[in-house]
């Protein structure tokens, strides 16, 4: 076991950001047009990133699986985004949101990152508005912000319920000026398959044509991964089809470490499911919550007349309703944050109160908002999703609450990376949702595009520099080198692997296989038991897979059923180290609930004696345990206690 | 429910392509019209044939990934949505679906539904934006912005870059896509400094891909899942025409 070192300057907590800032070592124009960069992922945070690289003269490649950047999942963030503006004097700062986002995360991230992060959230708002990102604005003209889950005051911005469409347009206008520049390459339809390490520095990667089914090789001077979360393991989840743990995957094996891959969150509010054929969950935004109310019926014989179909939901009277989260959490009502509003969910259900046939869902219901503020103030808060809702489910949500049940939606663990974004591969930078980052073991709504935006925008433009600032006198590399070879073939024996199996049963077959065994024993409550259990069943389901998955027609041609099965054969592995890293952390907090440990009222019991650490796994081989390496986590701005949103 | 699809099979750019008809059946109501090809496709696969190409990402109405041309309909026989969020309870148990990709000069297909779409990519890159520097940006409520104009800019800021609208469209016209990115910016004070070169640009660049002209037939804005409206087209004009004036 090694101790990590965050690389964190020794200042007080205000002057870390900016003494980095002042410290850090630079590049001169001149050198900067000598450098390659690769940067994988198009969302937030890859697309911010590689236009600001592009602005400031570096040479960069970037990467998406889409045929266009702008398709990146970002796209589908709805809600908003958190920043520290105080514009309505309600009591903000960057001290408030920081502490928030610290203790929303179970005080399971680290200070020095989550205080910059809300340092530049500022700036963020400034630069999307200067793009022309049309945020809600209010009468006068000025900048309309509202709650979130975990928060006491107004500080999401937001442009409907499509900000994350918004804010990821912006970027990808400026990664498109930066195209047309000719600063920025764009790779679309490509999908990065490997990393290539040369004398321990990452170099280079390995990329699928998706079009041809090409293996080609790339090399730059240093390599940048913002390839979103690995929510899909689950298979079911709010992530899009394609969004991957692939390069997570690989760049743990080529030495990165692995953060606290058992943090996953569940949101509570996405539609439930409807059928053993479904093949995604829709999210329905945590900002439904600030006017929605979430309730089960009060008696155990109206839920089980709900569940039969026999009455609905407007004829139980009030007195008959339970809105058990304004009941359990008096203080944060409906906006308590994500994990404690899913577990009180499912407590509900699991007691028999759901409220669909079957039994896994809740109200939540607007009447009282519509009665308050009007039909039309609604529609134009919510409108877009509440024509989704009513196209998915064919129910009008005007006029009966919506259903809702909770779903994986994002995933806190990541590549483990260092108070300058690299992780403990030299040059090889995790940016976004696939590093372990500031959310601790649980995100609050409105800050992954708030972390998308700052490490791409703010924080990785610098820190890559003091970086690439020891690499100005290596000449672009020549990719007919040994490593490339080597990283190629890898590839390459994988796929043909994949083609010579017994072809049994098809890739989504083994992929709904695994979400199962995830959800049930790796998701919202987890025991020993059932973890051990997990372990063995998805080893079992992985040897199986490799002896008789089916994958059809050729590979080096467009084969979509080929990327498919790369990604999960990554999934089958990643889901192990899930489970296992839930196993070891003996304490619940957050979205991690080990059933063991938990208050006398059923809440988290943190361990901070012997947890208050980030778990930084590190690959020894498919078969044999990774090795637990800490990031220790010394709080100095704030005293832990237990959270409390009661 | 039962149905007979009717799928384009093509199997890359140079292929001549050809229809080919399927049997699907013990189909739900609440099925999606995608997860009814993907169980067309586990099917197939298990038969030892050759799966229907299709794109999709978000399965949302978001991403603008997915876009298949069904019943004569782009994103199919529904209002407002994205062919990933229509459902099979909009056809009736027994029904024959045309499914085939979208259909223009500047979009070739690439494989069976697949299309490429990247001329869209390629006049955004002309001048779809503010060029603003990571930095420059002043205090976000120094410059104030009317909430009608805020939310006239997001109607036309929500286009998806789907392609329904040139699919949609007897010329192959890109004339909506290209409207509402122009009106977009044009609307707000940050966009207007370079609003002349942005129009002249874009247009050019539609004209040199390949799209055909507009002849406001509003076919386009019919079948917008986002419910882009020509009137961002009128606006384009008028910019076009103050651009070169
Ligand atoms: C439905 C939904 C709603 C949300 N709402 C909110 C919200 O309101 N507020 C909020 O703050 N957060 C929200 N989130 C979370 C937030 O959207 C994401 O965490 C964030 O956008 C992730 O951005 P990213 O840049 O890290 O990755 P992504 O946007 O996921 O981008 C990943 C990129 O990597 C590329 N990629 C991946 N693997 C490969 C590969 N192997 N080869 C090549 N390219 C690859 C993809 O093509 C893509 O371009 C929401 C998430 C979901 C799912
Ligand atoms: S204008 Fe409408 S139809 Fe055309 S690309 Fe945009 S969203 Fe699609
Ligand atoms: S798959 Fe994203 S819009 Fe249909």
């Amino acid at each position: 076991m090694k101790i990590l070192d965050p690389k964190v300057p020794d200042v007080s907590i205000e002057k870390k950001w900016s003494t980095f800032k002042s410290s850090c070592k630079l590049v001169s124009p001149a050198n900067k047009e000598r450098l390659d960069i690769i940067v994988v992922g198009t969302g937030l945070a890859g697309a911010s990133a590689a236009a600001t690289l592009g602005e400031l003269g570096y040479n960069v490649k970037i990467f998406c699986y889409q045929d266009s950047p702008r398709r990146a999942h970002s796209i589908a963030a709805q809600g908003g985004i958190n920043a520290a503006k105080n514009y309505r004097n309600d009591g903000d700062s960057v001290y408030r949101l920081f502490l928030d986002t610290l203790k929303g995360g179970d005080y399971r991230s680290r200070e020095a990152n989550v205080y910059r992060l809300a340092e530049v959230s500022n700036a963020i708002i400034d630069q999307c508005v200067a793009q022309g990102i049309p945020f809600a604005r209010d009468y006068a003209g000025y900048l309309d912000t509202r709650s979130f889950g975990g928060a006491q005051l107004a500080r999401t911005f937001y442009a409907r319920g499509q900000t994350g469409q918004q804010l990821l347009l912006g970027a990808y206008g400026a990664l498109n000026r930066q195209i047309k520049e000719g600063k920025v390459k764009l790779y679309n339809r490509h999908d990065v398959l490997n990393i290539v390490i040369v004398n321990g520095r990452a170099r280079g990667v390995i990329a699928r044509d998706l079009v041809t089914g090409e293996i080609k090789r790339f090399s730059a001077h240093a390599v940048v991964l913002a390839t979103g979360g690995y929510g899909n393991v689950y298979y079911l989840s709010t992530n899009a089809k394609g969004s991957n743990g692939s390069l997570i995957w690989r760049a743990y094996k080529k030495g990165a470490y692995f953060g606290n891959p058992c943090f996953v969150q569940i949101h509570p509010t996405c539609i439930p499911l409807h059928g053993d054929f479904q093949s995604k969950l829709t999210l329905m935004s945590e900002s439904l919550r600030n006017d929605g109310r979430v309730w089960v019926p009060k008696n155990l014989e109206d839920a089980k007349k709900l569940q039969k179909g026999e009455i609905k939901a407007n004829d139980i009277p009030e007195e008959n309703r339970d809105y058990f989260l304004e009941r359990r959490y008096p203080s944060y009502g409906n906006l308590v944050p994500r994990d404690i509003a899913s577990r009180a969910v499912k407590e509900r259900c699991d007691a028999g109160y759901g409220v669909n046939s079957t039994g896994l869902a809740v109200f939540l219901d607007f009447a009282d908002s519509i009665k308050k503020l009007g039909k039309e103030t609604i529609e134009k808060r919510y409108g877009n999703l509440f024509q989704m809702y009513e196209k998915i489910t064919g129910d009008n949500p005007y006029e009966t609450p919506m259903m809702i049940y909770p779903a994986i939606h994002y995933t806190m663990g990541g590549l483990w990376v260092d108070y300058l974004l690299m992780t403990t591969v030299p040059g090889l930078f995790a940016i976004g949702e696939c590093n372990f980052s500031d959310h601790g073991a649980n995100r609050l709504g409105a800050s992954a595009l708030m972390q998308g935006l700052a490490d791409g925008y703010f924080i990785l433009p610098y820190t890559i520099g003091h970086y690439l600032a020891d690499m100005i006198k290596e000449k672009p590399l020549p990719t007919d080198i040994q490593e490339f070879d080597l990283a190629e073939k890898e590839v390459k024996e994988e796929i043909e692997r994949l083609f010579s199996t017994s072809k049994t049963e098809t890739v989504d077959y083994y992929h709904r296989k695994l979400g199962k065994i995830m959800w049930d024993y790796v998701g919202m409550s987890r025991t020993a038991e059932g973890l051990k259990k997990a372990i063995e069943l998805i080893k079992e389901l992985r040897s199986e897979f490799w002896k008789n998955v089916y994958v059809p027609e050729q590979p080096y041609t467009l084969n979509q059923e080929l990327e498919k099965a790369l990604r999960v054969a990554d999934f089958m592995e990643m889901g192990e180290l899930i489970a296992f890293d839930a196993l070891h952390r003996e304490e619940s907090c957050g979205g991690h609930f080990r059933e063991e440990y938990q208050t006398e009222e059923g809440e988290c019991l943190r361990n901070d004696e012997k947890f208050a650490y980030v778990a930084a796994w590190e690959y020894q081989g498919l078969d044999k345990e990774p090795i637990l390496n800490k990031d220790i986590l010394e709080f100095k701005e704030v005293k832990l206690v237990q959270r409390s949103y009661k | 429910m039962d149905f007979t699809l009717k799928i384009w099979r093509q199997n890359g750019p140079k292929d001549k392509g050809r229809f080919e008809t399927y049997e699907i059946e013990n189909i739900t109501p609440e099925t999606s019209f995608l997860e009814m090809l993907d169980i067309l496709n586990q099917k197939l696969i298990k038969e030892g044939k050759s799966p229907v190409a299709f794109d999709h990402d978000c399965r949302e109405g978001i991403c603008g990934m997915c876009g298949l041309y069904i019943n004569g309909r782009p994103h199919g026989p529904d209002d407002d949505i994205t062919t990933c969020q229509l459902f099979m309870r909009k056809f009736k148990d027994g029904d024959t679906i045309v499914v085939e990709p979208w259909r223009a000069k500047a979009f070739p297909i690439i494989k069976d539904l697949i299309v490429d779409r990247s001329a869209f990519d390629k006049i955004l890159q002309e001048g779809g934006y503010i060029s603003v520097c990571t930095g420059e940006a002043p205090e976000a409520n120094s410059i104030l912005i009317p909430p009608e104009v805020a939310e006239e800019a997001m109607d036309a800021a929500s286009c998806i870059g789907c392609g329904a609208c040139v699919a949609a469209c007897k010329n192959a016209s890109a004339m909506l896509f290209v409207a509402a990115k122009v009106s977009h910016l044009a609307l707000l004070p940050q966009g207007k400094i370079e609003a002349a070169k942005r129009v002249k640009a874009m247009i050019a660049k539609m004209d040199e891909l390949g799209f055909g002209s507009c002849t406001n037939t509003r076919a386009c804005e019919i079948e917008c899942p986002k419910n882009i409206s020509i009137s961002h087209i009128a606006r384009l004009n008028r910019e076009f025409l103050k651009a070169n004036f």
